[in-house]
């Protein structure tokens, strides 16, 4: 029984520890999907966890999610406007951003640090949630597990049955096309970049409301690049995503749980086994070159500047 | 105020537009009756399609009025141009190459998102009017002459009054332009007018009722094509008689300089052609011209023989005897063979350097003059320059400008005159005139020409059929990787190199539509 109960936790921490790259990395696919390359998802992560911290404190937690996508949202606009209205290099903005965004949570998190914070709570369903095994996992989780996963699902649909979803894929295709047939590709940008804005401030808000219900200085811990690692190597298709970030969780907890077990396998191999797994399997999925050139956003990164 | 009139559908009335200190457009005016086939001429950078972009909404006139069926119109963005009824087919196409076909339409479309109805509209009307297009198909999968018809087919699809074609037939073959002909004929009759601009004047003469001509932004003539010869017109548009080329056709069978033994290249990519078993001798004295629609492997075939990508075997090519295969660029250059790539900014001449700069590039190991021990001898550079500059008559606006400040046409003479000016024993040019006027056209082919009636063997790739009629002793067609046998020039005609440049699928395709 006591195994099983360990099993069990194995299982649910996995969850939780995939969620925040999902978020992070569905947003991140939007904005590239639309011929945007935003590296500066770590900070805006790492400014998302320490405002949804804070005002947690004062409203609660499910206020401060909504704290942290604002903060998100912020500072993907300023990158928006960098990148998109004076268009600077976007590789040199984002990478910016990022050292922006960590000092900037730095910063006003002096006073968080060491305090408890707010947790998010597991959602209860009587009965369904008392079912052993599937109840916790699949009837008590968060609210964010769920919305991170029918998010996935509404990116898909959105992105390949919808005429929105075709436009962002056209202005990342061909910016001049979609210029040339009337479709304004610097607003269509801004929406994309704020809406990866607001699921990497999420991401941040979740790992310092429900990951670990704390706030410490880099929390992020380097999660905004694997979530813009797992978008490229998913060939920006949202399944794929799902399936990388919850590979990435899965085999990072394992290795905890292998190493507390103390089986002798050295620490440095356990930690790097996530980042090998979760490359070589999305390295196999992605093995059709075709499919991954179609889906690879012709314009991304480029700058755009539509001729009067 | 000038009375409303009727009578014309588009007008364009006293069109200025100005880019920083250029008159693009200098009060062009440009009147187009319904159902009429109206031409649209210049030369390059005539200002067409500048006039052409402000009419379909994507530029804002300087000053001056557009008038719709007598109305005066603000054509604010192309979305309000196809709401009134306007359409265009770009000359570079305004397409999705990572989208279907469906997809690409759709975006075009205004309304209800419905794929499946719009799929089955596509097939319908694409089949209607002779046009086969697959709908679920990707862009970057099709051949030119299929991408334009789905520009073709998302203005059909609109039910313009009004459809703006940009060079259309530039990219296709013979027979490809004649099904165009067949479809924009149709068009007229049911009362759709067309603006049609192209650089090819007899197909003007053919299809084309009346005619506005435009130099250096202004309007300098309308007239009635089919009453002017081909000549006439050319007149018009560049405002001075075009030099003929001139050819001597003695034929003196030297020996072979540049030989293809079979050669093999495997496609390295997912859009890249394969090459596939090519074998040809260009003799010296003569030039062979290799034919085909844009994207049949002319690039690759041109990688292959500059060295761009080496070959598995030396045997597969050969430079005066000598098998070269697996050498590079440098050393292919170093025993006496020139390359011309197509694209002349970026991959012939780098944007950023100053000319003299761009000579040392593609010199430097074959030229002792430039580099001695290590060191660049700029002073060589410029002399060298300077001699190309002169023998070609490239125009620039100061001494040793960069090469993107530059023209088209007088950059890529100045490309081909760097490397005519080694006199090179075999040369290979890609699309020697792509967009380049008439005038710097004529200029470069008959250098081309002069080249190998002084013994030196040159391969000329060119989509344009009446530059390889031109220039070429003989012709070779270049299809899906395969190249045809070489045939006289004086021996095959125009509706024969047509065939071959189809291939058996879409001429295949092509009767179909016709008994469809």
């Amino acid at each position: 029984m006591q195994d099983h109960g360990e099993l069990l936790s194995i299982i649910l921490t996995i969850i939780t520890a995939s969620t925040p790259l999902l978020l992070a990395a569905i947003g991140e696919l939007v904005v590239e999907r639309s011929g945007v390359l935003n590296l500066g998802v770590e900070g805006m992560m790492a400014v998302g966890a320490v405002c949804g911290f804070g005002t947690a404190l004062i409203f609660g937690p499910y206020v401060g999610i909504f704290a942290a996508i604002a903060a998100g949202v912020l500072l993907s606009l300023l990158f928006a406007f960098l990148t998109l209205s004076l268009v600077s290099n976007q590789v040199a903005t984002g990478l910016a951003l990022t050292l922006l965004g960590l000092g900037i949570s730095g910063l006003i998190g002096v006073g968080y640090v060491g305090q408890p914070g707010a947790k998010l709570a597991h959602i209860y369903i009587p009965l369904l949630s008392d079912i052993p095994w599937l109840g916790p996992i699949f009837f008590g989780q968060d609210v964010l597990v769920y919305f991170s996963l029918a998010l996935t699902a509404a990116v898909g649909y959105v992105l390949f049955r919808t005429k929105l979803g075709l436009v962002i894929r056209a202005v990342g295709d061909s910016h001049q096309s979609a210029h040339a047939l009337g479709y304004g590709v610097i607003p269509v940008r801004y929406a994309c970049v704020a809406f990866g804005g607001g699921c990497a401030g999420l991401a941040g808000g979740y790992l310092s409301m429900a990951y670990t219900p704390q706030w410490v200085e880099n929390m992020t811990a380097g999660r905004g690049w694997i979530a813009l690692a797992l978008v490229v190597f998913a060939s920006w298709l949202p399944k794929r995503v799902a399936i990388g970030a919850y590979l990435f969780g899965m085999v990072s907890i394992l290795g905890l749980a292998v190493q507390t077990k103390g089986l002798g396998i050295p620490s440095q191999l356990l930690t790097s086994l996530p980042y090998i797994v979760t490359i070589v399997a999305l390295v196999i999925i992605s093995g059709n070159r075709a499919l991954t050139r179609a889906n690879t956003p012709a314009c991304l990164g480029q700058p755009f500047v539509p001729d009067r | 105020m000038v009375t409303e009139n009727p009578e014309y559908l588009l007008e364009a009335l006293h069109v200025v537009k100005v880019f920083g200190t250029l008159r693009a457009n200098d009060d062009v005016t440009l009147r187009v009756k319904p159902g009429e086939i109206h031409a649209f001429l210049g030369e390059n950078g005539a200002g067409k399609s500048t006039l052409v972009k402000m009419i379909y909404g994507a530029l804002q006139p300087t000053s001056g009025e557009f008038r719709w069926k007598g109305k005066s119109v603000n054509v604010g963005n192309p979305a309000a141009a196809r709401k009134l009824g306007i359409g265009m087919v770009f000359q570079h196409f305004s397409l999705f190459e990572a989208l279907t076909v469906a997809e690409n339409i759709a975006l075009a479309m205004p309304g209800d998102f419905d794929m499946a109805k719009l799929s089955e509209k596509i097939a319908r009307v694409s089949k209607e009017y002779g046009l086969p297009l697959e709908p679920t198909a990707i862009v970057a999968d099709l051949s030119v002459g299929e991408r334009q018809r789905i520009e073709i087919v998302r203005c059909l699809l609109q039910e313009p009054r009004l459809l703006i074609m940009d060079e259309p037939t530039a990219v296709l073959t013979p027979q490809e332009a004649d099904q165009l002909f067949v479809v924009l004929n149709r068009l007229s009759r049911e009362g759709c007018a067309v603006l049609y601009i192209s650089h090819r004047l007899e197909e003007v003469k053919r299809i084309c009722h009346n005619a506005t001509i435009l130099r250096h932004g202004k309007v300098v003539a309308n007239v009635d094509p089919t009453l002017e010869t081909a000549a006439s017109l050319a007149r018009l548009m560049v405002g001075a008689d075009i030099h003929v080329v001139h050819t001597v056709r003695e034929q003196s069978e030297g020996a072979a300089r540049l030989k293809l033994d079979n050669l093999n290249l495997p496609a390295d990519g997912p859009f890249v052609v394969e090459l596939k078993n090519i074998s040809l001798e260009v003799k010296a004295g003569e030039v062979i011209a290799i034919a085909g629609v844009a994207g049949n492997g002319q690039s690759e075939l041109f990688d292959a023989i500059s060295g761009e990508r080496p070959l598995a075997r030396d045997a597969m090519i050969s430079f005066d005897g000598r098998p070269s295969g697996r050498l590079g660029v440098n050393a292919r250059r170093n025993v006496g063979a020139a390359f011309v790539p197509e694209e002349r900014l970026g991959h012939g001449a780098v944007p950023g350097f100053k000319l003299s700069e761009n000579v040392v590039l593609t010199r430097h190991s074959s030229d002792r003059s430039l580099v001695k021990m290590g060191m660049l001898q700029s002073g060589g550079a410029t002399v060298v320059s300077e001699r190309v500059i002169k023998a070609f008559d490239v125009r620039k606006g100061k001494p040793d400008p960069e090469a993107r400040a530059l023209s088209g046409g007088n950059l890529q003479k100045f490309v081909i005159g760097r490397e005519l000016d080694r006199k090179p024993g075999i040369l290979v040019v890609n699309q020697p005139t792509w967009g380049v006027d008439a005038g710097a056209s004529a200029t470069i082919r008959q250098a081309i020409i002069d080249l190998s009636r002084d013994g030196s063997a040159v391969l000329v790739i060119s989509q344009d059929l009446d530059e390889i009629y031109e220039v070429a002793d003989r012709i070779a067609v270049i299809s899906r990787g395969q190249l045809s046998e070489t045939y006289r020039a004086n021996e095959i005609s125009l509706q024969q190199i047509g065939l071959l440049m189809a291939g058996a699928h879409e001429v295949k395709e092509a009767r179909h539509a016709a008994t469809a």
